[in-house]
């Protein structure tokens, strides 16, 4: 069973790092520790039996308002997938909102480059040797943490915030000939 | 029938008219877009440009992507924080005249995107001459904003644009 | 003195040059700050975020079948699967299975859009490279496309026409859809042989691409590139035949592959892959399977039919159940990604459930996000005028690469 094996793999070296391993809708699913993962992340890709070559995705989960207890509040979640064997896995490492860091995936899939750029803007997660850690998608001036829960949709006033120009003269009276 | 009618034989003949009106005719006829699209309402204008719908029936199919030589802006889709200070500095690089469209909901008004890093409609930093509605607006739709500028430009006077404010270029010209 | 010695003697230096984001070749919002030596790029660093319009936060604040909608400006180009992609990972959260029939019809539009996305894409690839002819032809085939969906959906563009379970509109597709979807394909074909009579022998078309932007395979899965641009490199890879979803196992098609992985292998794999699309949308049509489109009505995450809304009052009272906002669905805690093929390449949603009636946080794996990173090697060591036909090729949308 290629289910079984993923999870057997992985604790047969790495017991000590799960804290929990479970299917949900057909979605494998690993919750690690944060201090090794660049090293599973790395076992996962060279090991001649899983061969995860390729990385989705990487985001991020905020808990801070979840119904559900969980360990941490900042869960950064990544997508595997093996071209070789058509096998699917989530990785889900919890990190606590006193320390964000956490290792870089770049060494390993440069798909990691703009996705952890992003996660760090979004949530302020840092990610440890990462060549260029700078703001992706806002402003650079950009303040705050959009993606976390506890920054409000409509933003702390930037869209607001531009010089306003107006017209060298006043052609009001034209659009009331047009009414 | 027509102008054509008022030619003599060899050609010659006059007519009498306004400069306004001669000046508004030429600018409503060869209005030159610079299109600043920047999502969906841009695939659109596309559609509008392409072969069913045909904007050049209106001569306006040369677009400037340059806007010092455009004379009409459209802002076609969503404009977020990013991206005001680049569209400022476009409508400033415009010469005078003029004309701003503003394409579809989220160009007006922010649209279905009310949040941290979308400008809530254009207008509130720049004027607005022409609103289309619609998420994104038909090519109809568009080509109808598009006669209005027409009509907007028609109405226009050419004593308008004498004095410009601030304008210290102006000065230099200036004999007596 | 000769010419070779001349140039050494000449003092040149490096160039910066700022590229967009108002650009026409651009096609949307893109900034890339090149630094040049001559005409050749030494190094190129895009820069993205000038479309960010928040959809993930967006999506914390709406209802389920409400964020189909934003779906739809995601990707404008095909907006259709965009809205499969969503429901799809909604309908895998809910535990849902739709009928044979919705599913087939699902196939059927999400094919059109990947044709009308392909007809674009190749459109203003070839436009940017002096072809205005091939752009036309293909732009009238899009429009063909936008009356169907508009015969369909309501809409010409945003499709906005899945809901959880089904349909915006339930029973609306007959044999009448199917004629007229037939009357638009059928010249769909000759024109997608008239523009390869164009393009695929043209001198300059040629000299323009191929051997331009070429990408390993190797590279390729390294830096996470899907969708044709992954096929064009010769690696067999297609989310519809790996990990079918939506009855593609019922259809019988080839799935493109390049050699080279240049930016003509990518053109022809979007030509052929068009054809398959036309495949894939004529076999559904013939074996189009009868019964309901909507998944069963007691269903307590469906829609109740819109007759049965204006006219009984059980039905009244279920539609209020699901659209009010503080009732609404109750669906299971957990997350799940779901995958499917894009006309882009793999489009993925992720999405975090507590239990409440919008999802507690909505990730969307966009391919243009992903597939825009290799720009950076592709374009070092080309000539400036190649950006334009490596962009083109990438086919970036804005809307998905900021979100």
């Amino acid at each position: 069973m290629a289910d079984q094996l993923i999870f057997d793999k992985i604790k047969e070296k790495f017991s000590d790092e799960i804290l929990d391993s479970y299917e949900f809708r057909g979605d494998k699913v690993v919750c690690l520790k944060k201090d090794n993962v660049l090293e599973i992340m790395e076992f996962l890709n060279t090991d001649s039996d899983l061969h995860f070559d390729f990385l989705a995705d990487l985001t991020a989960i905020d808990y801070l308002e979840y119904s559900e207890p969980q360990p941490e509040r900042f869960a950064v979640v990544y997508q595997l997938y093996s071209h070789e064997f058509k096998y699917e896995l989530t990785i889900k490492v919890y990190i606590p909102e006193e320390d964000l860091h956490l290792d870089s995936v770049y060494s390993i899939w440069k798909t990691a480059d703009w996705l952890e750029r992003e996660t760090y803007e979004m949530f302020g997660i840092h990610f440890r040797h990462h060549p260029n850690l700078k703001k992706l998608l806002l402003p650079e001036d950009f303040k705050g943490f959009p993606e976390r829960k506890d920054f409000p949709v409509k933003g702390i006033g930037y869209r607001e915030n531009f010089p306003i120009y107006s017209r060298p003269f006043d052609n009001n009276y034209l659009r009331k000939e047009e009414d | 029938m027509g102008l054509e009618s008022n030619l003599n034989t060899d050609g010659g003949g006059f007519m009498v008219t306004t400069v306004d009106s001669v000046v508004n005719w030429a600018r409503k006829s060869s209005l030159w877009p610079m299109p600043f699209g920047t999502a969906c309402c841009a695939i659109e204008m596309m559609a509008t440009y392409a072969s069913r719908y045909d904007l050049a029936r209106f001569g306006a199919e040369r677009m400037s992507f340059s806007p010092r030589q455009a004379d009409l802006l459209l802002i076609g889709g969503r404009v977020p924080i990013k991206m005001m200070p680049v569209l400022q500095k476009i409508y400033e690089q415009m010469s005078e005249p003029k004309w701003v469209i503003s394409i579809g909901a989220c160009a007006s008004s922010g649209g279905l995107f009310d949040t941290y890093s979308m400008i809530q409609g254009v207008d509130q930093f720049i004027p607005v001459d022409v609103y289309v509605p619609g998420c994104p607006p038909r090519p109809e739709n568009f080509i109808d904003a598009f006669m209005k500028i027409q009509k907007l430009v028609e109405n226009d006077s050419v004593k308008n644009y004498k004095k410009p404010k601030n304008n210290s270029f102006n000065k230099l010209w200036q004999t007596n | 003195m000769s010419i070779a010695e001349l140039g050494e003697t000449i003092k040149t230096e490096k160039m910066k040059m700022n590229f967009g984001p108002q650009h026409p070749a651009t096609h949307g919002t893109l900034r890339i700050e090149m630094e040049l030596d001559g005409e050749t790029v030494v190094s190129a660093n895009p820069e993205i975020g000038f479309l960010h319009c928040g959809f993930e936060k967006l999506c914390e604040h709406k209802s389920y079948n409400q964020i189909v909608n934003i779906t739809d400006r995601m990707n404008y180009l095909s907006p259709f699967c965009n809205n499969l992609a969503f429901i799809l990972a909604v309908e895998k959260l809910f535990d849902l299975k739709i009928p044979k029939r919705g599913q087939y019809i699902r196939v059927i539009l999400a094919e059109l859009s990947r044709i009308a996305d392909h007809c674009l894409c190749v459109g203003a690839q070839a436009l940017d490279l002096g072809a205005f002819t091939a752009f036309l032809y293909l732009f009238e085939e899009r429009e063909n496309i936008y009356d169907i969906m508009e015969m369909i959906s309501g809409n010409r563009l945003m499709t906005t026409y899945t809901r959880v379970g089904g349909f915006a509109r339930d029973r609306e597709f007959t044999d009448y859809h199917i004629k007229e979807i037939r009357r638009a394909t059928s010249g769909l074909y000759k024109t997608i042989d008239e523009v390869e009579k164009l393009l695929n022998q043209n001198k300059i078309f040629h000299g323009r691409t191929i051997g331009i932007g070429v990408v390993s395979g190797k590279d390729a899965i390294n830096y996470g590139l899907t969708g044709p641009i992954l096929r064009a490199t010769g690696i067999d890879w297609d989310i519809r035949v790996s990990h079918p979803y939506t009855s593609y196992e019922d259809f019988d098609f080839d799935v493109p592959i390049g050699e080279n992985g240049d930016i003509f292998d990518r053109y022809l794999v979007r030509m052929e892959e068009m054809r398959q699309s036309l495949r894939i949308v004529e076999q559904a049509m013939q074996n189009l399977p009868d019964g309901p489109e909507n998944a069963e009505e007691e269903d307590k995450y469906v829609l109740p039919p819109k007759d049965e809304v204006y006219t009984t009052i059980e039905g009244l009272i279920h539609q209020f159940e699901i659209i009010m906002e503080n009732r609404g669905f109750k669906p299971p805690i957990g997350e799940v990604y779901f995958r499917t093929e894009s006309p882009n390449g793999e489009l993925g949603y992720m999405i975090s459930s507590n239990g409440g009636n919008s999802p507690y946080r909505c990730r969307v794996r966009p391919p243009s996000l992903v597939n825009y990173q290799i720009l950076e090697p592709m374009l070092t060591g080309q000539m400036l005028s190649d950006t334009v036909a490596i962009l083109g090729s990438l086919n970036v949308i804005a809307g998905e690469l900021d979100r």
